[in-house]
């Protein structure tokens, strides 16, 4: 049988919208349903797998960098390749290599790659499903 | 039968577009399968207080109505407020729905 496959575009840079923490979660949905994915990171986007995004504490509710447990998307990004790896499924991510440049987002975490829009034509030639979402 | 699939994130009260996207729902669920995910501030409309209002005729005219349950559970919307025929639902349907093809739009 066939591995089911989604290409899901992103837009909405870090901590912006609560559409990137639906979208991660829709992403971790995939995986766990068997299906490969393949995420191509456009505009802000590309700054979510960046590594220099760091935790911190809250001084205003007493909170440590610990009891805090900041979220950072990055480490999201991590996890979903660490799942995909357990699970034996593809996962991909592609940063818009123009997006990168305009906004000097050049570091991402292990397995990120650079690429096109041509990247998400394919990808989303080759998968099953493609769902867009667009920043507003 | 074609299948659509519509991610709709908006809060109702806020968005003028969302009541608007309504109208095409039903007209759509004419011919094809409709399914309308609510998710984020979407899932305030799901509500049966206010779902008369702002779901318009989209039950009534067959169209699926789900909302995501931990967008509800984050706004303290417990099961039994919900409006007849809106169903709380993981993501897990909507990548099943994904992965029957039908046609997504996130909105």
């Amino acid at each position: 049988m066939t591995t089911p496959s989604l290409t899901v575009l992103m837009m909405d840079a870090p901590y912006e919208q609560s559409r990137t923490t639906t979208a991660f979660r829709l992403l971790d949905a995939a995986l766990r349903n068997g299906f490969a994915v393949h995420v191509f990171a456009y505009e802000g986007a590309v700054s979510l797998p960046s590594p220099r995004q760091r935790p911190h504490a809250n001084a205003l509710h007493g909170r440590t960098v610990e009891e805090e447990a900041h979220p950072t998307p990055h480490a999201w990004v991590s996890a979903l390749m660490r799942l995909a790896e357990e699970l034996k499924l593809p996962f991909e991510w592609v940063n818009c290599g123009l997006c990168v440049d305009e906004r000097g987002a050049d570091e991402a975490v292990a397995g990120v790659r650079r690429g096109s829009p041509a990247d998400f034509w394919k990808m989303a030639g080759e998968s099953t499903n493609t769902l867009v979402i667009a920043t507003r | 039968m074609k299948r659509f699939l519509i991610v709709e994130s908006r809060d109702p009260f806020e968005a003028a577009s969302f009541a608007a996207r309504n109208g095409l729902h039903v007209a759509l669920a004419g011919d094809a399968e409709v399914t309308v995910f609510l998710v984020e501030n979407a899932v305030l409309a799901a509500r049966a207080a206010v779902a008369a209002i702002v779901l318009g005729g989209l039950r009534a005219a067959g169209v699926q109505v789900l909302a995501d349950e931990f967008a509800l559970q984050e706004r303290g919307i417990a099961a039994g407020q919900l409006a007849a025929g809106v169903e709380a639902a993981s993501l897990d349907r909507l990548v099943v729905e994904l992965g029957r093809g039908a046609k997504a739009i996130w909105c």
